[in-house]
């Protein structure tokens, strides 16, 4: 089955990003694809490569780059929410003037739309938040 | 002319169903909701939203956000017609809860008994609640 | 249509679980994680009403967040299933919507 997953809280502060994670990676483990999994409203946190949490605790951002990678995931971070928040991609960070860019490798940015078309092409849209 | 996921998506037409459940201002849920629901109308999906719980607050007649600092968004729920938006069902019991009627409310709505919600929720290829 | 409905707040400080048991229609089925397990335990204020509600609705409870919370099985309302994160998986490809009460 595809799967589109929408995590609506960023990490740490809420369980949300931890919860969609181990969904995520039993939906894999089960044989299902996930269709893309979408960051929104303080979600978008999550894909700053810029925290550094306690080594003895769990790196949320870790955790999804590496299931990411492992199985090809397409990973949208939402352009407005993020925006909002200071979670920049390079090339927007040069065309904001901003002195840095902080978005970790495997997140893209991109617009509400991408939320939409997953919930359009997905069987399932499950979502992760407070 | 039309987007790539314009063309890719035509003709494919979901049920999206946006229940809100949150007041405005306290927190960013019903701003950025709104956000999904006007880029959901703007792939011409077949659109409805519900106002329950504290999400009835939302569209509540005369918000004067001034004093607070902030961008009164109520008057994007009268614009929603123009969106083709036309399905907006409130709880009953959520305004009867909180003293509230139809008369208190900015947009024109069809005021609902939770069993009738249920049977529209039942209905839904696609549920947000922010 | 069967639908899934899960619930991640405490019934002690927020409606959600309430919401969701009056808009979940008969032969649908509610899942209740991260803080919402607590609505599955026996012997609460909540737990008649959850009893009551299970008369048409089929009541889960997500095992890890029960576990992390200190909260065993013999914890729990019978008739409630505890299920595992493959489970919670299975239960979305199980019925044919999903609506999450935050």
């Amino acid at each position: 089955m595809k799967f589109g997953i929408l995590i609506n809280e960023g990490p740490f502060t809420h369980q949300a990003a931890d919860t969609a994670y181990q969904f995520a990676k039993a939906a894999v483990a089960a044989g299902h694809e996930i269709f893309r999994v979408f960051f929104y409203h303080d979600g978008v946190n999550v894909a700053s490569d810029l925290a550094v949490p306690p080594q003895d605790d769990r790196n949320v951002t870790d955790n999804w780059v590496k299931l990411a990678e492992a199985n090809n995931i397409d990973m949208v971070v939402c352009i407005a929410a993020a925006q909002r928040r200071g979670l920049l991609d390079a090339n927007e960070a040069q065309r904001q003037g901003k002195r840095a860019d902080n978005i970790a490798p495997v997140f893209r940015i991109s617009g509400l739309g991408q939320l939409v078309e997953a919930g359009i092409e997905c069987d399932r849209l499950v979502t992760f938040g407070d | 002319m039309a987007e790539p996921w314009e063309e890719e998506n035509e003709g494919k037409v979901k049920k999206f169903m946006f229940i809100n459940r949150k007041a405005p201002y306290g927190t960013i849920y019903a701003l950025e909701s709104l956000e999904v629901v006007l880029i959901t109308a703007a792939f011409d999906q077949d659109v409805s939203l519900v106002f329950t719980d504290d999400g009835v607050f939302q569209i509540k007649k005369g918000q004067t956000t001034a004093g607070i600092g902030m961008k009164n968004f109520s008057p994007t729920y009268r614009a929603l017609e123009g969106y083709d938006i036309e399905k907006l069902y409130v709880d009953k019991e959520s305004l009867d809860a909180r003293g509230l009627t139809a008369e208190d409310l900015i947009v024109d709505v069809e005021v609902m008994s939770r069993a009738q919600l249920a049977d529209l929720m039942n209905e839904q290829d696609v549920v947000m609640s922010f | 249509m069967a639908m899934l409905h899960t619930v991640n707040k405490s019934p002690f400080e927020r409606v959600s679980l309430d919401s969701c048991i009056s808009m979940a229609k008969k032969g649908s089925s509610v899942l209740l994680i991260e803080d919402g397990v607590y609505g599955a335990l026996k012997g609460t204020k909540v737990a008649d009403k959850v009893s009551k509600a299970m008369d048409g609705i089929t009541f889960y409870v997500l095992g890890p967040d029960l576990a992390a919370r200190g909260m065993t099985e013999e914890r729990i309302i019978s008739g409630i299933k505890v299920v595992d994160y493959a489970g919670f998986v299975d239960l979305t490809t199980k019925h044919e919507n999903f609506q999450a009460w935050l």
